[in-house]
């Protein structure tokens, strides 16, 4: 018995001719919180339609609790889905929608009655019980679509970008709620969004996923630290592209050629001399210095000019044009090392990086960064 | 935001005006004529009287009451169970044929329905095309006596008013959200289950119009069991057009129409009564 819950393996989808999904293989470990991140139409919605049994994979095969679901129809599937318009039945209360999938198993009246108030609970909703859902505000209707699949006990719970429909102080209190409620209840989410700051802030896991393919699966923290190419690291928050040239190799030491400047930078992939190179800077880990605060000691910084000042509260965002024209962004945070963030357009400055907080990647073609 | 007050104002009171004029009016009419006398020198005079009501207490009158209630109700249920799946699937559908297929079921009423009756004649007529058929694949002997019966009257009815049961349907049926029924799904609900706790609620409001625009309509139309039933097919409708046609006894005839409309009021008053007591339950 192994620990996977849910297993795809060679899964790929077409509709009229269209690849919507190509080779998909993933692996969701039981109780994990995992995240399928990717912009529009990239099939994350097609992904969790597959494993809910709405749509057949053209070819591959998907296993759920081990067993190859080939052919089982969505409600013989003991997975269910909150659906991103929630799908509230109207003419139903808030308990008679909730206990839906109960009475569908035919279960007697007193543990329906009881699994009901145990989750009516859970969801905070005890007092709206008896309310229609268009009586219910959206973040109340959230709670009962979710309240209707977990009362279930689902191996599984998807969940297809069910917070895209919710202001921004709603949508970061039911973030909070929904990872309590994974944890208490210790059901395997499998949860979609386009949203990058939802997907690392939520996940054990991420699925970055870009038109029909699997990017990176990795923790929130190796997807944004360690992107395994160009298009995750830009897909998954702010990123400075540099192309470079790899001049020379020590060991995990690299000297790269960046805008004419030596600098070396690290990385554990395989690479030799002569490579052309992605190096990946974060905003917060690039550093801006005016003229007095470098001491003259500039040989590995990159002269530039303010161009935009973006005050944030904790942080201060600048854009940096560089010498050969190339915007950078460079996020300030303000700290006791660097208590001078008042910066003018206009100004004069170096911008750099501790060497090691970069990002190596191999050069790809298509990019114009 | 004037204009359009007035713009509100004028269809409001069109519709009343004509409301009143087209319905209100005549029914007035008919209710003062029931209580009138009636001789063979005058179709109705004074003094006012009760005796058509008293009248009607014959189990001549009551039987095609009750026969008239149970023809519709037969031809409402049957043009439901016709008309569900038929709505179902048009508008589930999403080739190009689905507008053909609409437009299908709209082209007869550009024929007048008595004509359309009057070509049923010919193909339930002993010599007509389904006899012939039935003959002609040996399922039967000799021709059913099919026209001149009840089961005419209801071919009749069902070809008639179908129509009347698919369109209110086909646009409640198309406005359902089919996201809904994925979650039924989803949540574990069989085919089956889907559509009794989902779909047939959700599609109520328009079985329910289907079957009042299909009901009333088979209670009163006259010319199809006068055509399709023959002269032993008395039902309402032809019961009504009798007295005023041809007995000439415009009170009686009143006083049966009268009879009836309160019927049908009682009727709409239980099936309104019981939603709007259900969903004030569902608010507490």
């Amino acid at each position: 018995m192994t620990s996977n819950i849910i297993e795809l393996r060679g899964v790929s989808k077409s509709i009229h001719g269209h690849d919507i999904l190509q080779n998909i293989n993933l692996e969701v470990h039981n109780g994990e919180f995992l995240t399928l991140l990717g912009p529009s139409g990239c099939g994350k919605t097609t992904l969790l339609r597959l494993i809910s049994g709405f749509e057949t994979p053209t070819t591959g095969h998907i296993f759920i609790n081990g067993k190859d679901v080939e052919g089982l129809p969505p409600h013989l599937r003991h997975v269910h889905t909150v659906f991103q318009s929630y799908a509230l039945f109207p003419h139903m209360n808030v308990v008679e929608n909730i206990e839906f999938g109960l009475r569908c198993q035919k279960l007697p009246k007193n543990e329906i009655d009881r699994r009901v108030a145990e989750v009516l609970k859970t969801v905070k909703l005890e007092k709206y019980a008896t309310r229609k859902p268009e009586q219910l505000s959206g973040g109340q209707q959230q709670r009962v679509a979710i309240a209707r699949a977990v009362v279930n006990r689902p191996l599984v719970l998807l969940l297809d970008e069910p917070l895209s429909s919710l202001d921004y102080r709603l949508r970061k209190t039911m973030q909070i709620e929904l990872k309590q409620l994974q944890r208490k209840l210790g059901i395997t989410f499998i949860f979609v969004t386009h949203d990058q700051e939802e997907a690392l802030s939520m996940s054990d896991r991420v699925v970055v996923m870009q038109e029909g393919c699997i990017e990176q699966v990795g923790t929130p923290r190796q997807v944004y630290e360690n992107p395994e190419n160009l298009a995750v690291a830009k897909f998954i928050g702010e990123a400075n592209i540099f192309e470079s040239e790899i001049i020379a190799i020590d060991g995990k030491l690299i000297t790269v050629d960046i805008l004419g400047r030596r600098r070396i930078v690290k990385s554990t992939r395989p690479f030799s001399v002569g490579d052309k190179v992605h190096i990946l800077v974060r905003p917060e880990d690039l550093r801006v210095w005016d003229q007095k605060e470098t001491e003259g000691d500039t040989a590995d910084m990159f002269p530039g000019v303010v161009e935009e000042v973006i005050y944030k509260g904790t942080t201060v965002d600048l854009m940096v044009r560089l010498f050969n024209n190339k915007l950078v962004a460079a996020t300030e945070f303000f700290d006791e090392d660097d208590d001078r963030l008042e910066y003018a357009i206009g100004e004069q400055v170096w911008t750099t990086w501790v060497s090691g907080w970069e990002v190596v990647l191999p050069y790809e073609e298509t990019v114009t960064a | 935001m004037r204009s359009d007050n007035g713009f509100k104002y004028f269809s409001l009171s069109v519709i009343w005006i004509w409301l009143t004029i087209f319905a209100l009016l005549p029914f007035i009419l008919v209710s003062i004529a029931s209580f009138m006398n009636h001789d063979e020198s005058h179709i109705i005079q004074l003094p006012f009287t009760l005796a058509h009501y008293g009248e009607l207490n014959n189990t001549i009158y009551l039987k095609i009451f009750e026969k008239s209630f149970y023809l519709a109700g037969f031809c409402t249920l049957f043009c439901l169970i016709l008309g569900y799946p038929f709505a179902y699937i048009i508008a589930r559908m999403e080739s190009s044929f689905k507008s053909l297929l609409i437009l299908l079921i709209i082209i007869p009423f550009w024929t007048s329905s008595l004509i359309r009756t009057y070509s049923m004649i010919t193909i339930l007529k002993p010599k007509g095309i389904i006899n012939s058929i039935m003959m002609w694949l040996g399922i039967v002997d000799k021709p059913l006596p099919l026209l001149f019966s009840d089961i005419a009257v209801v071919i009749g009815l069902i070809y008639n008013l179908l129509p009347f049961m698919v369109l209110p349907l086909l646009t409640n049926i198309e406005r359902l959200d089919n996201r809904l029924i994925d979650a039924a799904r989803d949540l574990g609900a069989n085919r089956f289950t889907t559509f009794r706790r989902v779909i047939m609620p959700l599609t109520m409001p328009g079985i329910l119009s289907g079957c009042i625009l299909v009901f009333l309509p088979a209670m009163t139309i006259f010319y199809i069991p006068d055509l399709l039933g023959g002269s032993k097919s008395i039902l309402l409708g032809n019961l009504i057009q009798n007295q005023f046609l041809v007995t000439e006894n415009w009170p009686l005839g009143s006083a049966i129409s009268v009879v009836f409309i309160l019927l049908l009021a009682l009727l709409l008053l239980i099936y309104w009564r019981s939603t709007r007591g259900k969903t004030q339950g569902e608010l507490l």
